[in-house]
C-alpha cells in the first residue's frame, strides 16, 4: 500500500446519478486541447525530399518484380530432385523470390502512404448506432402491418402450431439418416474386446513374428502384437484392431515382480516376462517409454507413469487406473501366446466401461 | 430511404466523356455504386500500430485461403492403404500407407513449390491464431469490446473458436503419427464424456478409432464448413466495424461524438494494401526458410509408435498442459457403476470452459457492475481500469502456464530437470500464479495513475535546481502541455454501484434486493481502489500552493483520489 491511502471510504461519498448506476458527471473537467497541430515531415517541406521518396517506392516496385522473375528463374533452374536436400532448395529459392514480391509491394506501399500520402488528421462526426425515434416508429408500424397482412394475427392458434410443427419436423428428414449412419454400426461394446483369444501367439511389432520366452532377454522390452497372416495386416480393419491389441512386453527378475494383476490361482506372467496394454488408461497413447531400472513405463503425451513390476499402477500422472493385464504363457513350441482377451477394456474410461 | 432512383432520371444533366467516367457511370446505373463510393471513399480511420493486429490475423487467411486452394489441387482424403511408389523419400518407398499420407509426401516431393506452399501453410496458421489472440487481448484490454461493441466482441469470439477448429482439422489431414496420436487424445477426450462419450466418439470416426472415415470427414470440415463459417463471420465483423466507425485512443480532440484519423482513399487503401502484401511476404519468407512439420520424418500413422518431445500447434497447447497437470488419482470416479473421468473433464473441458466463458461473459459484467449505458468509442488507457486489465493478465498468465506445462517434457530434457517436480510446481502455480498476477498488475495500474496524477499536478522533474534567496533549494518541475495533461485527466473512474435500500418506503422488502446486493459486491471488486483523474480544482489549488500536501487537503472533497480503502474487496456487505 502507499502514502497516498486516504482514510475514507471512496464509495460512500459518489451519490449515484438518478439512482441507476455510478456514472459519474464531471462537470469539472478540463478543456479538451483538441486534435494536435499537425506537424508536416520533411517530404511536405523539401521537393527533394518528397523526390526521393517517390524514387524509393519505385524502386521498391522494381525490386518486387525481380523477386517474382527470380521466383520464375528458379522454378525453371532448380528444379527438385527428389532428394530431401533439392527440394528444400527449390523451396528456398520459390519462397524468398516469392517473398521479396510480396514484401516489395508491401513495403513500397506503406511507404508511399507515410513519406508521400497527405497525413494531416481529418475529424468526422459520429453518430449514435440506434436508429432515431421517428424511424423506430416506423419499423415498428411496418411490423404491425406486415402482421396484420399475414393475417394470423390473434387467435389462429393452429395454424401456427402447424407452421411450427412442419419446421421443427423436416430437419429430421436429413438427420434421422445422417445420424442413423455416421456412427457406422453405433456397437459400442467393441470398445470392451480386442482380438486376443486363447492361444493367439504374442508378435513383434511391425515384422509379426512370434516370439518365444527364451528369446526375452530380463531388462528388454518388447513391442508386442497377435500373431496374424500378412495380408490381414494391410487391411484397415488391421489398424483398428491393433489401435486396440498392441501390447508391451518386458521380462523382469522373478524376484523383482512384487505383482500382478493375476487373480487368485491363476499366472498370467510366465517366468518373470508380463504383457500389458500399451494403450494407456488416461487418454489412449502409446505408451512407449520404458525405464529398465525402475521398471516404470512412461507414456510419452502426458507422463502417466506405470509400474511394470507391481501390477502398472500409476505411480504418477493424470492417469488413474493401472494397464490391463495381458495374461500370458508359453505353448508347447515355448512360443509365447494369450491366456484370453484383456480382463478389462483396456484404453480410457468412458461411461458404460464397467458395464 | 434511397435517393438514388433520382439518378437515372437526372443522369442527363451530365454525360461521361472519359473512358473511366463512362465505364463509372456504366457500373452506377445499374448498381448505384455512386452511393457507396461516397459514403466510404474518404471515410476515416484512427492511426494505431495495435489496429493492424486484427488486419494480420485477417491478411493470414487469406494466404491460408490461397496456398489452401494450392494443396488441394493435390491431396487427397483417403484413408485407402496404398504401397508407396514415390522415389523419395526413400524411407517411404514400398511402405504401406494410406492414400492422404502418400498424397502429401508426393505434393512435397514431387510438385515445384508444394512443399513451400505445405509450410506457407502450417505457418499462416500457427500466425492466424496468434493474431487473433493478439488482436483479442488489444480490444480486451483497450476495453474496445464495451457499448455498442458487445456483440461484435462475441463475433471475434467465435472466430477464435474456428479458427482452433480449422487448426486442429487440417492438422491431423496429413495422417501421420503425429498426428494420429492427436487424434487419439481426441478420441480419448471425447470418451470421457459422460453417458454419451462414446457413441459420440463412433459419430466422428464412424465406428472404432480410427476407421476409415476420419481423414474425409476433417477434410469437409477443414476446406468447406470451418472456412465457409470463417468467411461469413469475417465479413459480419467487418461490417460491424464499419457500421460502428472504429474505435480511437484518447487525445485531443477525439471524443465518443468524432473519429479523427486519415481517410480510407488514398491513405488505408494503400496502408491495408501493403500490409497484406508484407504479412503474405513475411509468411512466404517463413514457408521457405523455416521448415515445419515434416512428416516424412514421423512415418504413416501406426497405432503402435508414439514420438516423445511432441508438442500440438501452440494454441492447442494449454489443453495439452492442462491434460499434463490433472493429478489422476482419486479423480476417476465410479457411479453405480458407471465410470465418470474428472481427471479428464476437468482439465479439457472444465479448463477451457473457464476461459471461454470468461470471455463470453466479461462485457456484460463489466457493464453491469460499472452501470454503464452510454456508447463507448474512445479506447481506455489500461492503467485507468486497473481490475479488467489485471483480470485479463491473470488469465493470460494461466493460459501461458499450462501452454508451458504442455511442453514440459521438454523442459525437463532442456534443463536436465525433474518432470515430475516441473510438474508439481506447475500444479501449484495453477492456483497461485493467476492471484499473484492479479496483484501485482492492479498495483502497478493504480500506481502508473498516481504517476499520472503527480505528472499532471506538479509537472516533470526538470533536473534543474534552484535555490532561494532565503536558502531553501527547490527542484524546478516542467509543467505538462495541455496534449499531455488532457490524456491523464480524461478518463472515467467509476465508482461501486449504490443499492437501493432493503425496504422500501412503507417498510416492504423489496424485490430483487438480494441480486442488487451481489451486484453492488462484485461492482466493490471492480471499482473500490481506484484513483481519480486530477480535477481543475486540484490543479489549481497545485499551481497556487505549489505544494504536494495542500492539494491531497483541498481538491477532495467531491471526489477523493482514494487507493486501497483497506477493505477486503467485495466481501464488505455492510450497508451505506
Amino acid at each position: 500500500m502507499s502514502d497516498m491511502n486516504h482514510p475514507n471510504d471512496a464509495s460512500t461519498e459518489v451519490t449515484a446519478a438518478d439512482g441507476a448506476g455510478t456514472e459519474v458527471a464531471r462537470s469539472d473537467t478540463f478543456t479538451d486541447p483538441g486534435v494536435p497541430a499537425h506537424k508536416p515531415r520533411l517530404s511536405d517541406l523539401d521537393p527533394k525530399s518528397a523526390k526521393r521518396n517517390e524514387r524509393l517506392v519505385t524502386f521498391l516496385f522494381v525490386v518486387s518484380c525481380l523477386g517474382a522473375v527470380g521466383t520464375l528463374v528458379a522454378y525453371v533452374a532448380v528444379p527438385p530432385e527428389g532428394t530431401t536436400e533439392s527440394v528444400r532448395l527449390s523451396t528456398l529459392l520459390l519462397g524468398v523470390g516469392m517473398a521479396v514480391s510480396l514484401l516489395g509491394i508491401g513495403i513500397a506501399g506503406i511507404h508511399w502512404a507515410k513519406a508521400l500520402m497527405g497525413d494531416a488528421e481529418m475529424v468526422q462526426d459520429r453518430h449514435p448506432i440506434r436508429s432515431s425515434d421517428a424511424v423506430r416508429a416506423d419499423a415498428v408500424r411496418d411490423l404491425d402491418e406486415g402482421m396484420q397482412d399475414s393475417g394470423v394475427v390473434g387467435r389462429r392458434g393452429l395454424l401456427k402450431g402447424a407452421a411450427l410443427s412442419a419446421l421443427a419436423l423436416f430437419p429430421l428428414t436429413i438427420a434421422v439418416p445422417l445420424i442413423g449412419s455416421v456412427g457406422g454400426d453405433w456397437n459400442v461394446s467393441k470398445f470392451k474386446h480386442t482380438m486376443w483369444k486363447k492361444g493367439t501367439r504374442l508378435a513383434l511389432d511391425p515384422s509379426g513374428r512370434p516370439i518365444k520366452a527364451s528369446d526375452v532377454n530380463i531388462g528388454s522390452a518388447f513391442h508386442v502384437i497377435p500373431e496374424t497372416t500378412e495380408e490381414y495386416r494391410e487391411t484397415h480393419e488391421w489398424i483398428t484392431e491393433k489401435s486396440k491389441a498392441v501390447v508391451l512386453m518386458v521380462r523382469v527378475r522373478p524376484e523383482e515382480l512384487r505383482s500382478d494383476q493375476s487373480p487368485e490361482g491363476e499366472q498370467w506372467s510366465y517366468d518373470g516376462i508380463v504383457a500389458y496394454s500399451k494403450i494407456c488408461t488416461h487418454v489412449g497413447c502409446p505408451v512407449a517409454l520404458y525405464e529398465q531400472q525402475t521398471h516404470h513405463l512412461l507414456c510419452p503425451c502426458h507422463q502417466s507413469t506405470f509400474d511394470v513390476a507391481d501390477s502398472a499402477k500409476v505411480v504418477f500422472g493424470p492417469a488413474k487406473r493401472p494397464l490391463p493385464q495381458l495374461p500370458i504363457t508359453v505353448d508347447d513350441e515355448g512360443y509365447l501366446v494369450a491366456q484370453d482377451d484383456f480382463a478389462e477394456p483396456i484404453g480410457p474410461s468412458f461411461w458404460e466401461r464397467l458395464k | 430511404m434511397s435517393t438514388a432512383h433520382d439518378t437515372t432520371t437526372a443522369g442527363a444533366a451530365a454525360e461521361p466523356t472519359t473512358r473511366v467516367g463512362k465505364a463509372a457511370d456504366y457500373l452506377d446505373q445499374r448498381t448505384s455504386i455512386g452511393v457507396a463510393v461516397k459514403e466510404f471513399a474518404r471515410k476515416v480511420f484512427p492511426d494505431h500500430w495495435s489496429f493492424m493486429l486484427g488486419e494480420i490475423a485477417l491478411f493470414s487467411f487469406v494466404a491460408l485461403l490461397i496456398s489452401g486452394v494450392f494443396l488441394t489441387m493435390f491431396f487427397e482424403p483417403s484413408m485407402a492403404l496404398t504401397e508407396y511408389h514415390g522415389e523419395h523419400p526413400a524411407s517411404a518407398h514400398g511402405q504401406t500407407m494410406s492414400v492422404a499420407y502418400a498424397s502429401t509426401l508426393e505434393m512435397s516431393f514431387e510438385v515445384r513449390g508444394g512443399l513451400l506452399m505445405r509450410q506457407i501453410h502450417h505457418w499462416s496458421a500457427l500466425i492466424f491464431m496468434a493474431a487473433i489472440v493478439v488482436h483479442m487481448m488489444r480490444v480486451f484490454f483497450t476495453g474496445a469490446f464495451r457499448k455498442p461493441r458487445e456483440l461484435n466482441w462475441l463475433v471475434g469470439f467465435t472466430l477464435l473458436i474456428l479458427g482452433m477448429a480449422a487448426g486442429f482439422s487440417g492438422y491431423s489431414l496429413p495422417d501421420d503419427v503425429l498426428s494420429g496420436n492427436g487424434l487419439r487424445i481426441t478420441d480419448g477426450v471425447v470418451k470421457s464424456i459422460p453417458v454419451i462419450g462414446s457413441y459420440m466418439s463412433y459419430m466422428i470416426f464412424g465406428g472404432e478409432f480410427p476407421g476409415e472415415h476420419i481423414i474425409p470427414r476433417l477434410f469437409t470440415v477443414h476446406i468447406l464448413i470451418v472456412p465457409a463459417l470463417i468467411v461469413a463471420l469475417i465479413a459480419l465483423h467487418l461490417f460491424l466495424m464499419v457500421l460502428h466507425k472504429h474505435t480511437q485512443f484518447p487525445g485531443g480532440g477525439r471524443t465518443d461524438k468524432n473519429v479523427v484519423g486519415y481517410p480510407a482513399l488514398p491513405v488505408y487503401v494503400a496502408k491495408m494494401t501493403g500490409n497484406f502484401f508484407i504479412v503474405f511476404g513475411v509468411l512466404a519468407l517463413m514457408g521457405a526458410t523455416m521448415a515445419i512439420n515434416n512428416v516424412w520424418n514421423y512415418g504413416p500413422y501406426d497405432p503402435s509408435p508414439v514420438s516423445a518431445g511432441a508438442q500440438p500447434d501452440w494454441y492447442m497447447l494449454f489443453l495439452e498442459g492442462s491434460l499434463r497437470l490433472m493429478p489422476g488419482q482419486g479423480t476417476e470416479w465410479e457411479i453405480f457403476g458407471y465410470t465418470l473421468s474428472w481427471n479428464i473433464l476437468v482439465p479439457a473441458v472444465i479448463v477451457p470452459g473457464i476461459l471461454f466463458t470468461f470471455l463470453i461473459v466479461y462485457p456484460f459484467v463489466e457493464a453491469r457492475v460499472t452501470g454503464d449505458k452510454r456508447e463507448h468509442h474512445v479506447l481506455d488507457r489500461p492503467r485507468n481500469v486497473p481490475v479488467r486489465t489485471a483480470l485479463g493478465v491473470a488469465f493470460l498468465a494461466d493460459f501461458i502456464l499450462l501452454a508451458a506445462a504442455g511442453s514440459n517434457d521438454l523442459i525437463a530434457t532442456h534443463f536436465g530437470m525433474s518432470i515430475n517436480q516441473i510438474t508439481w510446481v506447475f500444479r501449484i502455480l495453477f492456483f497461485v500464479l493467476p492471484v499473484v498476477a492479479f496483484v501485482v498488475t492492479k498495483r502497478i495500474c493504480l500506481g502508473l495513475q498516481r504517476k499520472d496524477r503527480e505528472l499532471v499536478l506538479h509537472g516533470n522533474e526538470s533536473g534543474r535546481v534552484v535555490r532561494y534567496a532565503n536558502g531553501e533549494y527547490v527542484e524546478v518541475h516542467t509543467p505538462l502541455d495541455d496534449q499531455e495533461r488532457w490524456l491523464r485527466v480524461n478518463y472515467d473512474s467509476p465508482a461501486p454501484l449504490e443499492v437501493e435500500p432493503k425496504m422500501d418506503a412503507r417498510g416492504v422488502k423489496r424485490k430483487g434486493y438480494g441480486a442488487d446486493k451481489r451486484w453492488q459486491r462484485l461492482s466493490r471488486f471492480f471499482y473500490e481502489d481506484r484513483v481519480e483523474p486530477v480535477t481543475p480544482a486540484e490543479f489549481a489549488a497545485a499551481h497556487a500552493h505549489g505544494d504536494h500536501e495542500a492539494i491531497e487537503a483541498g481538491g477532495r472533497q467531491a471526489m477523493p483520489a482514494a487507493v486501497g480503502t483497506g477493505r477486503t474487496d467485495g466481501t464488505d456487505s455492510q450497508e451505506h
